[in-house]
């Protein structure tokens, strides 16, 4: 498959990295909640956090302390949900984008603030799940009636399929009202200011249970990496497990959309990284994958915050142009194998 | 490592009489048959609609410059270079689809998802903010940027995969993760601009044919001209490469040498209809699918993907001009259109094995 050939890690090795990872990503959060249009010093954020007055306290608990947490949720859906969907298809260029579901999501969003003019919270991210499941189900059907049955080629390209139609009704709501355009292009560009710190509230219950059954299926997965045969011959209920997976892939990136706007990139990348720095094993890519996408989202976040002061770049745009590079170098580095 | 097989050189010819044959070859000339038959009356019907719709016997005789005025001028003023540019647009971007998936064996490898169709974006809608943002309006035409951009992506994706087999993974890789970057820096432009010439572009960015017509059908249609006997002087080449490397180089391919060729073909075709329709999507991506699943090879004919992609576009294009308000251009047609279609044909057709 995708991954370099890179022996599977010692567990000591393993847990060394994930522990890099980590204390990376506390880094990454202090900065964020410290780094900003006004940067505060060490002893003003101890001060802000402990304290409920003053500036620093305000800033950090109305503004960057909700911006933070939802980097941290929508980075770690991301990642999560980009290695369960490569798992699935055993495509290493699937990621929930590819297949429709963000699009599902988007187009639910952008029809209901269009047509209902319902804004975020509550409706948004129901509408946001409802549109990823239903786009899920179909590329599902549309894929598992085909002759040659649920291959993953058949899966990517349904998949691709109902992005594309999904893109195309977008642009059509989009061309045809320009205060809809007008929105819209803030949104999707994937931005992590909160109008409202209480939306981020509905957005939790969805993205646990995602990622306790990306946590349940992740061992079958390893079993379906093998192809649909031997799993099954190993004991592993092959469409169970695709259920499932797909279904914490639906919530994990529904909640995502909801959010933050179609991210792009870091559900295909992460897991990129996260098997050239641990192996193959879904359980230890998963694991390392939802640290890593979070640390990529956070400090692509306080990327965008400092390079245009006072403005802002979004963390979408950054976390492409931050994540491509290294993306490229860490192809480039990946000896393919001998075909 | 098994050692180097000597290299001869071989003729196509020669290199046809070696390749095993296509199993149903019959059915590889009927399905090109078919296409370029219903292409002829997706033709014909175009070429009647329009604001007064024209009889099978008027528009014959209006081809030929005969009858009423205003028929004629509809005819061949109006109608017939939108059509001839809805097919050459179509027909480019389908080879260079087909030709893209079964060169890197992928169904994925389009244009438009290896990131010529971003590149060509991001240098289009770059070009409309520095007029937007106060700069010169219009120093470089669109068509002209959308033309460098395309190609600058594939060279700076040849570049960044470079050292590794053309086949296979990377090169993907690199394309998508480009693409990623620039439709990102294509996003963030669009929110630095007035909101009318964000729409302008977006209308672009999906890939229109309006107000265009000979002044942008002519480089496609020389480059059309151009490439595509080229690709199909290749097409022996094309498919001896969906065998093993090393047996590849017995018959005196050189493996690497013909992808990369193959692969400059493709890009051109696809950076050329980019430039005078804009990215349209989805185009190259199905035709090349749609035409493997109904020929069931898994070399992907040119002739047959080029078919596929000219009926597509001009269907869309069609229902676009004559059913829909004008600001919904061919690009929301194609996806809405071509989507549903390839869906219908994973359903139905059995495709051989074979990777593409």
């Amino acid at each position: 498959m995708s991954a370099p050939r890179t022996l599977p890690a010692s567990r000591t090795a393993l847990t060394a990295v994930l522990l890099g990872a980590l204390v990376l990503l506390a880094v990454a959060t202090l900065a964020s909640v410290t780094v900003g249009t006004r940067v505060l010093s060490p002893a003003e954020t101890f001060a802000g956090l402990l304290g409920h007055e003053g500036v620093a306290a305000t800033v950090i608990w109305e503004l960057r302390l909700p911006r933070t947490l939802l980097g941290l949720l929508v980075g770690c859906a991301l990642g999560v949900a980009g290695v369960l969907a490569q798992a699935v298809t055993r495509n290493p260029l699937a990621d929930p984008g590819l297949l429709g579901i963000s699009a599902g999501g988007a187009v639910a969003v952008v029809a209901g603030s269009a047509f209902l003019g319902l804004g975020a919270g509550i409706p948004r991210v129901l509408l946001a799940l409802a549109g990823a499941a239903l786009a899920t189900a179909a590329v599902y059907l549309f894929a598992s009636r085909s002759p040659e049955g649920l291959t993953p080629v058949n899966m990517t390209l349904a998949g691709m399929a109902m992005t594309a139609f999904l893109a195309a009704a977008v642009s059509a709501t989009v061309l045809l009202s320009a205060s809809t355009m007008d929105q819209y292009r803030f949104w999707v560009v994937g931005a992590l200011d909160l109008p409202d710190p209480a939306v981020l509230l509905p957005a939790i219950p969805p993205a646990v249970a995602g990622a306790i059954l990306a946590m349940v299926v992740s061992g079958s997965l390893n079993a379906l990496a093998l192809g649909d045969d031997t799993a099954a011959a190993l004991g592993v209920a092959v469409v169970r497990t695709r259920l499932l997976a797909g279904a914490a892939v639906v919530l994990l990136s529904g909640t995502a959309v909801a959010l933050a706007g179609p991210i792009a990139f870091v559900g295909l990348v992460i897991p990129h990284i996260a098997r050239a720095l641990v192996g193959t094993d879904v359980r230890r890519v998963l694991a390392l994958s939802a640290v890593l996408g979070p640390l990529l989202l956070v400090t692509a976040d306080v990327v965008g915050r400092l390079v245009a002061r006072p403005a802002e770049v979004q963390v979408g745009v950054v976390t492409a142009l931050l994540g491509t590079p290294f993306f490229i170098w860490l192809t480039r580095r990946a000896k393919e194998r001998a075909q | 490592m098994i050692a180097a097989p000597p290299r001869t050189r071989r003729s196509p010819r020669a290199l046809r009489s070696l390749l095993p044959r296509p199993r149903p070859r019959s059915r590889v000339v009927a399905a090109v048959l078919g296409a370029w038959l219903f292409l002829v009356v997706v033709t014909a019907v175009a070429l009647s609609l329009g604001d007064e719709a024209t009889s099978p016997a008027a528009l014959w005789a209006a081809l030929q410059g005969r009858g009423p005025e205003n028929t004629v001028y509809a005819v061949l003023e109006v109608r017939l270079p939108r059509v001839v540019l809805a097919m050459v647009v179509g027909a480019a971007f389908g080879v260079s689809g087909g030709l893209s998936q079964s060169v890197l064996r992928n169904p994925l490898a389009s244009p438009d998802v290896l990131g010529i169709s971003a590149g060509a974006s991001v240098a289009v809608v770059a070009v409309i903010a520095i007029g937007s943002l106060g700069g010169p309006v219009g120093v470089v035409p669109v068509p002209v940027a959308a033309l460098v951009g395309g190609l600058g992506a594939a060279a700076l994706i040849a570049l960044l995969a470079l050292g590794g087999a053309l086949r296979g993974r990377r090169i993907l890789l690199v394309g998508i993760a480009l693409s990623a970057a620039l439709t990102a820096l294509t996003q963030f432009l669009l929110t630095r601009i007035d909101v009318y010439d964000a729409q302008r572009s977006a209308a672009w960015l999906t890939g229109s044919l309006n107000a265009r017509g000979w002044g942008e059908a002519m480089p496609v249609l020389v480059g059309v001209a151009v490439l595509v006997p080229a690709a199909l002087v290749l097409a022996h080449t094309n498919r001896a490469l969906l065998f093993e490397d090393d047996v590849v180089a017995g018959w005196g391919v050189r493996p690497g040498r013909a992808r990369a060729v193959l692969l400059v073909i493709a890009v051109c075709l696809a950076a050329l209809a980019t430039s005078a329709a804009g990215p349209v999507a989805f185009v190259a991506l199905v035709s090349g699918q749609v035409a493997r699943r109904l020929a069931a090879v898994p070399d992907i004919p040119p002739l047959l993907a080029g078919a596929a992609g000219a009926s597509l576009v001009l269907v869309a294009d069609t229902v676009a001009r004559t059913a829909l308000p004008s600001q919904l251009p061919v690009g929301v047609l194609t996806g809405l259109v071509g989507a549903p279609y390839l869906l219908y044909l994973l359903q139905r057709r059995r495709s051989t094995r074979g990777t593409p």
